[in-house]
């Protein structure tokens, strides 16, 4: 980084509010909101957006399957849309809103796409399930058909290697009928 | 992934000052722009990407779409491939275009890949993904071993004796068809390449699979006005329904009157070193009558020099039925 950005090693404007320091020569500050709450982070260049919010942030439901964008494991929301975590840097996303699968509900109270997944039993061994649930409430805001094919299809970039692709569809079929 | 300085760029002259420091544009650049980042991180992490210099371009105003005086259309770089398939006017007068990115990677790839990323997409070839593989593309003259390997997906036409590798993106054979055009700001100034001229046939240089030189910035894609009457099909066949790398693809623009062929634009993915335009397919419907029987031997005729390889050979006779189910798709009803 250079010219308008800082280096975080030796950067004395705001220390005390930069959560994680890491003494990498090159970390770079930056700030994400992440569900909501803003995230003063400095991050390697090299930090994947999974890695850091994983790693960095310590928000672990976002799982790392392949970590080359063919799995959909990864799948968060930035500004709303979803995308592969993996196959973004941190750095691009400076000030712009990330939400994560902690962000959609907790136990207590979840968001109707989790409270479908659990009725619909749309999970096995539940490694894709956040990436899967991700992607299933960004379709909900997506150009999509009404029959299960155009849901397939849009859902086609998460994989289910227990094969729970009926029971996911169904989930997500459920939510849409409801909504 | 090797360390890099993380550059985010405020304005183009600027991004392009700093990228025209590289030695090459090509494969090995030390200076990359990074916009969606889906072609390019995946490579970083392979190693096959090594830049010393990330410039990132998302916030540059590159991401517009809009009318152009002419009645065409102007494309911005970053411009993304869902926003590109679900625009109204691309939707409507350029729907081979909205097919093809549709066809293409899946949501949320396409919620990130940009029009430059699917210009400059490389290739899937798994010797060139792997670094531990000689590769000529890679680094020069190291050899090909996909002639003598693994090479069901790669492709039959443009093919030279040191690369055999297929262009893998969609979006680019509709604009092939379409005959998109494609703008550049450089050191020395913009440019404008015709998408044909864009990219390179490997030869013996097959590193060099653009005309892209150091600090060459993609801003944008125009399309020609809209072709009155004509039908727009962009059809794609693989191993599995999505979410996969075409094994053959044809996107054909085609105009009928009276029962023959008046226009037709044809182009290829799956099966070529670069996104594939037929002039021999389209020499062979105009005028013709718009029947299965034509639309077969426009097929025979794209495919007529296509060269096949130890695995790939299935290749010609799919292409050519895709070719023709197309058309058949195109000019039904």
């Amino acid at each position: 980084m250079r010219d308008d950005q800082q280096s975080c090693l030796g950067a004395s404007d705001s220390p005390a509010e930069i959560e994680d320091r890491p003494n990498i020569e090159g970390a770079v500050p930056i700030t994400l909101r992440i569900n909501g709450k803003d995230r003063q982070l400095c991050v390697d260049p090299r930090t994947t957006l999974l890695d850091c919010i994983r790693e960095t942030v310590a928000l672990t439901g976002t799982k790392k399957g392949c970590d080359h964008g063919h799995c959909g494991a990864c799948t968060v929301h930035v500004n709303g849309r979803r995308v592969n975590s993996c196959l973004s840097l941190a750095l691009m996303h400076d000030g712009e809103e990330i939400t994560t699968i902690e962000g959609l509900g907790t136990p207590d109270a979840m968001h109707p796409m989790q409270a479908a997944f659990v009725a619909c039993d749309g999970y096995q061994c539940g490694y894709c399930t956040s990436g899967q649930i991700m992607s299933g409430v960004a379709l909900l805001r997506e150009p999509c058909g009404p029959d299960d094919a155009a849901v397939k299809e849009l859902m086609s970039g998460n994989i289910c290697r227990c094969g729970a692709y009926a029971n996911i569809v169904a989930a997500i079929q459920q939510v849409r009928k409801n909504a | 992934m090797h360390s890099f300085e993380f550059i985010r760029a405020t304005d183009s002259a600027a991004a392009v000052a700093t990228a025209a420091q590289a030695k090459t544009a090509q494969q090995g650049a030390d200076v990359r722009f990074v916009a969606g980042g889906t072609t390019l991180l995946d490579l970083m992490k392979l190693n096959v990407e090594t830049p010393a210099r990330l410039i990132d371009i998302n916030r540059l105003p590159l991401d517009k779409i809009e009318a152009t005086p002419d009645g065409g259309l102007k494309i911005g770089a970053t411009v993304r491939n869902s926003d590109l398939a679900h625009h109204p006017t691309v939707q409507q007068d350029y729907a081979v275009l909205s097919q093809a990115l549709l066809a293409g990677a899946s949501a949320q790839l396409r919620n990130m890949a940009t029009t430059a990323g699917n210009l400059l997409q490389r290739t899937r070839c798994m010797y060139f993904r792997d670094t531990m593989m000689p590769c000529n593309k890679r680094e020069p003259g190291t050899g090909c071993p996909a002639i003598t390997g693994s090479n069901r997906m790669l492709a039959v036409l443009g093919t030279s004796e040191h690369c055999i590798a297929t262009n893998p993106s969609d979006m680019c054979v509709a604009m092939s068809a379409l005959e998109a055009t494609i703008h550049v700001q450089g050191p020395k100034g913009t440019r404008a390449i015709p998408i044909g001229d864009f990219h390179l046939l490997p030869g013996s240089t097959p590193d060099r699979e653009t005309v892209l030189e150091p600090g060459d910035l993609i801003t944008h894609v125009t399309l020609p006005p809209h072709v009155a009457r004509s039908r727009q099909v962009y059809l794609k066949l693989r191993d599995r329904a999505s979410y996969e790398f075409a094994l053959a693809s044809t996107a054909v623009v085609i105009t009928i009157a009276g029962g023959k062929v008046t226009r037709a634009r044809v182009a290829l993915g799956g099966v070529g070193t670069k996104p594939w335009r037929s002039p021999e397919a389209e020499a062979a419907l105009v005028g013709q009558d718009a029947n299965e029987a034509n639309f077969r031997k426009a097929g025979e005729a794209a495919m007529r020099d296509a060269k096949p390889q130890s695995e790939n050979g299935f290749k010609i006779e799919l292409a050519t039925r895709c070719i023709a189910h197309a058309l058949q798709i195109a000019t039904a009803g």
